[in-house]
């Protein structure tokens, strides 16, 4: 029953979703306003739908009502709640249904808090949000059914893959969605736009905060995602370069850059149709990395309900919108001219190497990504490419963006002089030099990419340092300017934070990879080894009972010095029902480091084979990434301001004529 | 007939008892063959498994290509010969970096080449902005005054 009533819900949307994208686009085209009304409403109700589809498959799921298909195929009643709820969308038609309901939530947020938006604009808007969601309640009514019924339900279910029954996990793939789903407002307010044929500083403006907000998401979830590889995968990577991993990668460089070239058309009015472009294009790659992974062209972990037919269909929404998109985007070059003026070193031509850089990176990863697929089709050569291309084809571009990011950053606009830009830069560069060439010393020898890693990310802490205090002004004391760094806008700070966030993750990563050590033993219940100064003592191996799982748990002890300090329970897991092993590491966190341990077999002459690593700085890698989010939340939080500031400039400056700065 | 081998490989993969990707009793005595031998490892894709190296797979299969890998070593091979000899009995699919030969070209020059284009297409417009006359800077619609007004006015 409650089933029908969301099966019902999710047909009414769809309904509501075509007429949200037909009547508002005649409406806002004739400029009648009542017609042009309809959107609002629509998108509010179109959003009370879907969340009633959403919460009736959540019901069926914690109530595991056996008569339902996915619940059958996904979930067991052994299995804890969190697990059973994150079981929804644990699978394609539910991730699917938890597409539509963020796709929905979204226009109704825009049309909820849209008041500023032009009512043509908005009507625009919200009606190509529609037709995305259109394309998609036909996805999931016709291919991928949540509500699917069973004649003759089973007495339980076949269980969650193991691997995702896992709290990092379960929250992965909403962040993820967000992210990904986030990018369609600034898909539509790219289509709006080109649809009313104009392009200006106030579309900018609208759009920045939407973009920022889904690259927030996106950030946060591939953090998650990497999180969960680090200490489910069983010997603590933080990125695999899998197939799925570069799915979210791509629209989150491209949203990176859009982020960057937004302020552009919003201060400046140039960039406007790379600024377009890349709307269209970052949404794209969400649909791009979709399709990649429901389809299965790609196998990989995640790719868990993959089949042709819905990768067609997939593929085929994608043809038409992006192909509909590009089109226009051709035939409406012309209301896209740049206004803004600037010399060759300024911060526009700053945000211009910014853009190219994080562009073609985002190239360099889905030509990677689809080459084995290529190469099979048109060399027949079947052929892998992995981590080592990854490392080595992607890594120049995040080197050559991070060296060039303080300088960029403090450049003023319209024109400016290296030189003086430097002025303040040099202590930074000499500090970061030196600290480098320590960092090199101590480490007696090995690769270049610690001490490379840490001339950069101090250069880029620096530099946003330099860059805070220099906006206090000159004149006044310390104290004064101490207290305006207060009333900086959130965005100056968001700004500062969310680069240094980039530089904690660099220093993570640059750690971690160059200078883990690892040690593989057997080792004797009651035996201690010591591995990179710390003392190890495995002290038992029980059998313990899970939920849903039986686990082989090891107790053991880490001394440092003579002193206790951790006790660990390494795990292998066996889960009856999907008959999957799973290991479960042990990680003593730390600011400097983590201790890692994993527990393998009983060995034929006793004892068992544990495996140990030191992974230097480990959790920068994640705490960055968590930083640039609360950056991308305080330059969100400066919105209102932004609106007022850029609003005030924009009546002066034209009547002043072009100040020569 | 392959394929249907494959899959009960990968089945086999995934209902086999865990096992550590590289266990004790595999690794060679000497330090440094060792240390070679997970190099080599790092660069091999697990044939059975998703986008894992052997290093880090726990498949049957990916142990008994690490156990060849070092029969390798300890027979005198250098590291090329061990990778040559591995590509010969599974083909190029096994390597996890793609050589560059061939059409395989494309893949390592598509980054360059597309940075090369982005730069010169950058550079052409940073300029031509850079000489842009002023009056493109026009002052604003009455429309947008309109609107600007709302705006402040709020």
């Amino acid at each position: 029953m409650i089933a029908e009533l969301g099966h019902f819900a999710l047909i009414l949307a769809g309904l509501v979703a075509l007429v949200q994208m037909i009547v508002p686009l005649i409406g806002a085209h004739r400029l009648w306003p009542g017609w042009m009304a309809v959107a609002v409403p629509a998108a509010i109700l179109q959003f009370a739908l879907v969340a009633t589809a959403f919460g009736a498959l959540t019901y069926s799921f914690v109530t595991s009502d056996f008569s339902l298909r996915l619940v059958v195929l996904n979930s067991h009643t052994a299995k804890p709640m969190l697990y059973k709820v994150a079981g929804v969308w644990g699978n394609h038609e539910g991730s699917m249904l938890l597409w539509v309901l963020i796709l929905s939530m979204f226009g109704a947020a825009a049309a909820a808090f849209g008041r500023n938006l032009r009512p043509s604009f908005k009507a625009r808007v919200l009606a190509v949000q529609a037709s995305i969601g259109v394309a998609f309640y036909g996805f999931i009514l016709f291919t991928s059914n949540p509500f699917w019924r069973l004649a003759t339900p089973p007495m339980n279910g076949e269980d969650l893959n193991p691997l995702l029954q896992d709290p990092g996990l379960a929250f992965h793939p909403p962040f993820l969605y967000l992210g990904y789903v986030g990018l369609s407002m600034a898909f539509s307010f790219a289509m709006a736009a080109l649809i009313e044929g104009r392009v200006d500083a106030a579309w900018g403006r609208w759009v920045r905060p939407w973009t920022l907000a889904a690259w927030v998401f996106l950030t946060i979830g591939i953090a998650l995602g990497s999180w969960w590889a680090y200490y489910e995968l069983g010997w603590g990577g933080f990125w695999f370069w899998d197939p799925v991993e570069n799915a979210s990668f791509m629209p989150w460089l491209l949203a990176t850059a859009l982020v960057h070239s937004a302020v552009v058309v919003e201060k400046r009015e140039a960039l406007k149709s790379w600024t377009i472009l890349l709307a269209i294009m970052g949404f794209g790659f969400s649909w791009i990395g979709t399709f990649l992974v429901r389809s299965g062209v790609i196998t990989s972990v995640h790719a868990f309900a993959n089949d042709p037919e819905r990768g067609i269909y997939i593929l085929a929404m994608l043809a038409v919108f992006m192909g509909g998109a590009l089109t226009l985007f051709a035939a409406r070059s012309g209301a896209m001219q740049a206004k803004g003026i600037f010399g060759i070193v300024s911060r526009e031509s700053a945000l211009v190497v910014n853009n190219i850089l994080l562009a073609v990176s985002a190239f360099v990863v889905f030509f990677g990504t689809v080459w084995p697929l290529a190469a099979e089709i048109f060399f027949g050569r079947k052929l892998s490419v992995g981590a080592p291309y990854f490392d080595a084809a992607f890594t120049p571009f995040m080197v050559a963006l991070a060296a060039i990011l303080p300088i960029g950053a403090m450049l003023p606009w319209k024109r400016g002089s290296i030189a003086r830009t430097m002025q303040p830069l040099w202590g930074v560069l000499a500090l970061s030099m030196s600290g480098g060439a320590l960092v090199w010393v101590l480490q007696t020898g090995g690769s270049m990419l610690a001490p490379m890693g840490f001339i950069l990310a101090t250069w880029v802490i620096g530099g946003s340092l330099v860059d805070l205090w220099s906006r206090t002004g000159r004149s006044g004391g310390a104290a004064s300017r101490i207290r305006r760094l207060r009333n900086l806008p959130g965005a100056d700070w968001g700004k500062a934070i969310a680069h240094s966030g980039l530089a904690v993750a660099v220093i993570g990563i640059a750690a971690m990879t160059s200078w883990q050590t690892e040690d593989i033993r057997v080792v004797q219940v009651g035996e201690r080894f010591s591995h990179a100064g710390y003392e190890i003592e495995l002290q038992d191996v029980n059998q313990v009972q899970g939920p849903n799982y039986s686990s082989t748990m090891a107790t053991m002890a880490v001394y440092r010095d003579g002193r206790e300090i951790a006790l660990m329970h390494p795990e292998k897991r066996v889960y009856p029902v999907a008959q999957m092993p799973t290991t479960e590491a042990a990680i003593d966190n730390g600011i400097f480091r983590d201790i890692y341990l994993v527990i393998g077999d009983p060995q034929d002459g006793g004892g068992w084979a544990v495996r140990t690593y030191i992974k230097p700085l480990a959790n920068w890698i994640w705490s960055g990434c968590i930083i640039m989010a609360i950056g991308g939340l305080f330059s969100l939080s400066d919105r209102r301001y932004r609106v007022a500031a850029g609003a005030r400039r924009q009546r002066t400056a034209p009547s002043a004529g072009v100040p020569a700065e | 007939m392959k394929r249907a081998l494959v899959i009960l490989m990968l089945l086999a993969s995934v209902l086999a008892a865990p096992v550590l990707a590289v266990t004790p009793s595999e690794m060679l005595s000497d330090p440094a063959l060792e240390a070679r031998a997970r190099d080599i490892s790092k660069g091999l894709r697990c044939l059975v498994c998703r986008n894992e190296n052997i290093d880090e797979s726990n498949a049957d299969l990916a142990a008994d290509l690490r156990v060849l890998v070092r029969e390798r070593l300890v027979a005198g091979d250098s590291d090329e010969a061990v990778v040559g000899y591995i590509v010969g009995r599974y083909g190029e699919y096994v390597l996890l970096k793609p050589t560059a030969t061939g059409a395989n070209l494309a893949l390592w020059l598509a980054g360059p080449a597309m940075l090369i284009l982005g730069g010169l297409i950058g550079w052409r417009f940073v300029r031509s902005r850079r000489n842009a006359s002023a009056e493109s800077e026009r002052a604003l619609s009455p429309e947008e005054e309109v609107q600007l007004k709302e705006i402040l006015d709020r």
